[in-house]
């Protein structure tokens, strides 16, 4: 009898003790990027996202995030996350996109968000940035800066957002200088300094004065500062690298994004949805503008300031490929949505022929 | 500055790293050893390097960093194929992906740390001189040193008695090891050899080519230079051209992409390994046994059994 009143209590204790624990138990929200946190680029920028969201909900969510988690074999890490009692789950790269989906279906309970993809499910949200936004500002600023009117630009792999991000550069840049010249060089990779800094010295030994890049280290930007020319960062802001010849650098920003989508879990308002923000959601920003005059510095800004109250689109029409033929407008006086992620033109005024 | 002069320059500061890392491992499979580590040692010299120099604010101790610690990953790649005669394509590819992960680790707290290059040569007079000057006078440290070691090894290999007892171990290390040669010892000097070169490419790397630390900044640099040892067929002249041939290819597409010359730039990317597939082909076509390959390379020696 002893006994069994003992057991009973001990039964008690430990449901309060789990009742306790229940009812104090933090939302556990993971993140699986790509690359190292410590590459200072697009996976760095991720995990300022998730800094943000432990700062502004430090005592309603736990984080915890997988670095380096190779595209191919991202099911084990997402699952993993998933087992472990996470309810939101990050995953941060377009090569995620079909392991995330499948660990979804095994865990409805779950809500997922895909960087950068265009598949969703009920419990599999996608978002991405408009970082052709920030080239055309770039654009801008090269076109007024050029001296020998022709820009470097060192490209990674022919994809739609490159692509788009080539057209908005240079659509920017004859904004303000119809003489401007784009080189082009297709670097084949996304992360490899040396070859990087081989793109940026060919395309400075013919002529560029400015080097723009859409691949993820410093080289080029180094390059630039070695000779004495001027460049972009790439994906966060790069000036220590290359503090006489930044520009600016487009930064990547979730801090926002992410702070809302968890919030939207705590409130139980989180929705399946895809959303794809720019300078109007503060998703994409521009670092300070720097080693440039004042009157360019201005242009630059009101150029930001027109995109992001929705005055300027970059791809305002009418549009022209490189044969100049208009590019049929499909959107409200822009091109569409899809016509700027399934972009595989070049606009009018580029000398290269796109790869296919 | 014209055009030709510029590519040349950017050729040889593309091709040197290929060609110190090669030279390294050309020495050690001479010796009948295949290290596949090449890629690792290489990340954690550039991570060491990076780290010394900046720690100290000397470039050459920066070099010395990384040239020990590729020695230190050999040594250990040493102690598993020499000391417990474990398989060899298994330790070198366990190395290299040690030698990424530690080179990750070392170089954490250096990630966005900028540095100047470790400058070129500069003599008054010649380096000026019109058109040679930059070229002949005016090269990174490190692309004479990486001339001299080709040379050097040329020599050792060829002419000296050290070479020679070398050679005959990676020809055979049974006959060898019966005429009394130390096979064990000689194959440690050539790994650490290989270790400490792979080191040096990899500060050349970290510290002249793009001066700063990023994980994976190596980017299969070490397995181009794996290729090169075959595409040689295992010889140091022939690991000389072919570091210029693969580095010239590498530039000469980004030029001719940069002059808006419509080429495949992923064709010229592919370039490298596709060479090097020609070669071996060729050369086994033309002779037999012709490819130049070591006798013992990648066996196992156990001295007695």
């Amino acid at each position: 009898m002893r006994h069994l009143i003992k057991a009973a209590g001990a039964i008690a204790f430990a449901a309060a003790l789990t009742g306790a624990a229940s009812a104090q138990e933090k939302l556990k929200v993971g993140f699986i990027y790509v690359g190292p946190v410590g590459d200072f680029g697009y996976s760095y920028q991720h995990n300022q996202g998730r800094l943000a969201v432990e700062k502004a909900l430090g005592d309603k969510v736990e984080t915890t995030f997988l670095e380096n988690v190779p595209e191919a074999d991202a099911e084990r890490p997402i699952e993993q996350l998933a087992r472990s009692g996470h309810k939101l789950i990050f995953t941060t790269s377009f090569g995620f996109m079909e392991p995330t989906l499948k660990v979804a279906k095994k865990y409805p309970n779950v809500m997922f968000e895909h960087a950068t993809g265009y598949k969703r499910d009920k419990n599999v949200a996608t978002y991405s940035a408009k970082f052709h936004e920030g080239r055309y500002v770039q654009g801008v600023i090269a076109g007024k800066m050029t001296k020998t009117n022709t820009i470097g630009y060192v490209a990674s792999f022919p994809i739609p957002e490159v692509v788009s991000g080539i057209n908005a550069f240079m659509l920017g840049a004859q904004s303000v200088n119809p003489a401007v010249k784009v080189k082009i060089v297709w670097a084949n990779t996304w992360f490899d300094p040396g070859k990087e800094a081989d793109a940026a010295k060919a395309l400075l030994d013919q002529g560029a004065d400015i080097i723009t890049q859409h691949t993820d280290s410093p080289a080029p930007l180094q390059q630039a500062e070695a000779r004495g020319k001027l460049a972009f960062g790439q994906a966060s802001d790069m000036i220590r690298f290359a503090p006489k010849a930044t520009l600016t650098s487009i930064v990547d920003n979730w801090n926002d994004y992410y702070i809302a989508r968890v919030k939207a879990v705590l409130d139980k308002t989180w929705k399946s949805e895809d959303t794809w923000g720019g300078f109007a959601a503060n998703m994409v920003n521009m670092a300070p503008y720097t080693n440039m005059p004042d009157d360019v510095k201005k242009a630059a800004m009101d150029t930001q300031e027109a995109i992001k109250s929705g005055k300027l689109n970059p791809f305002k029409c009418p549009v022209f490929d490189q044969d100049g033929k208009e590019v049929p407008c499909k959107g409200q006086g822009a091109l569409s949505d899809e016509q700027v992620l399934g972009m595989a033109f070049y606009v009018k005024g580029i000398d290269d022929k796109l790869p296919k | 500055m014209g055009v030709t002069e510029a590519i040349l320059l950017t050729v040889i500061t593309a091709a040197t790293p290929l060609l110190i890392a090669a030279l390294g491992e050309l020495v050690v499979e001479k010796a009948g050893v295949l290290n596949l580590g090449i890629e690792g040692m290489m990340a954690v010299g550039a991570a060491c390097g990076f780290a010394a120099a900046t720690l100290s604010g000397s470039s050459l101790v920066g070099v010395g960093a990384a040239v020990l610690a590729g020695l230190a990953l050999s040594a250990v790649f040493a102690l598993l194929v020499l000391g417990l005669a474990t398989n060899q394509v298994a330790s070198g590819l366990a190395l290299t992906i040690m030698g990424l992960g530690l080179s990750g680790l070392i170089g954490a707290g250096f990630v966005g740390t900028n540095r100047d290059a470790i400058p070129p040569v500069y003599i008054p007079g010649l380096t000026d001189l019109p058109g040679v000057g930059r070229l002949l006078f005016g090269e990174s440290p490190f692309v004479y040193v990486s001339l001299a070691l080709a040379l050097g090894i040329l020599w050792f290999l060829g002419r000296s008695r050290a070479g020679l007892t070398l050679r005959s171990i990676g020809e055979n290390h049974v006959s060898g090891h019966a005429l009394g040669l130390p096979v064990l010892r000689v194959r440690l000097y050539a790994i650490l050899f290989g270790g400490a070169c792979a080191g040096l490419a990899g500060a050349y790397l970290s510290l002249v080519y793009t001066p700063f630390w990023s994980p994976g900044m190596t980017a299969g640099r070490g397995w181009i230079a794996l290729a090169l040892v075959v595409f040689a067929s295992w010889k140091p002249l022939r690991v000389l051209f072919g570091a210029y041939l693969f580095g010239g290819a590498t530039v000469l597409q980004l030029h001719l992409q940069a002059a808006s010359i419509g080429f495949p730039s992923q064709a010229l990317s592919a370039f490298p390994y596709v060479a090097t597939i020609l070669a071996l082909v060729v050369m086994s076509v033309g002779e037999r046994k012709a490819t130049g390959a070591p006798g013992s390379l990648g066996a196992p020696f156990v001295p007695d059994r």
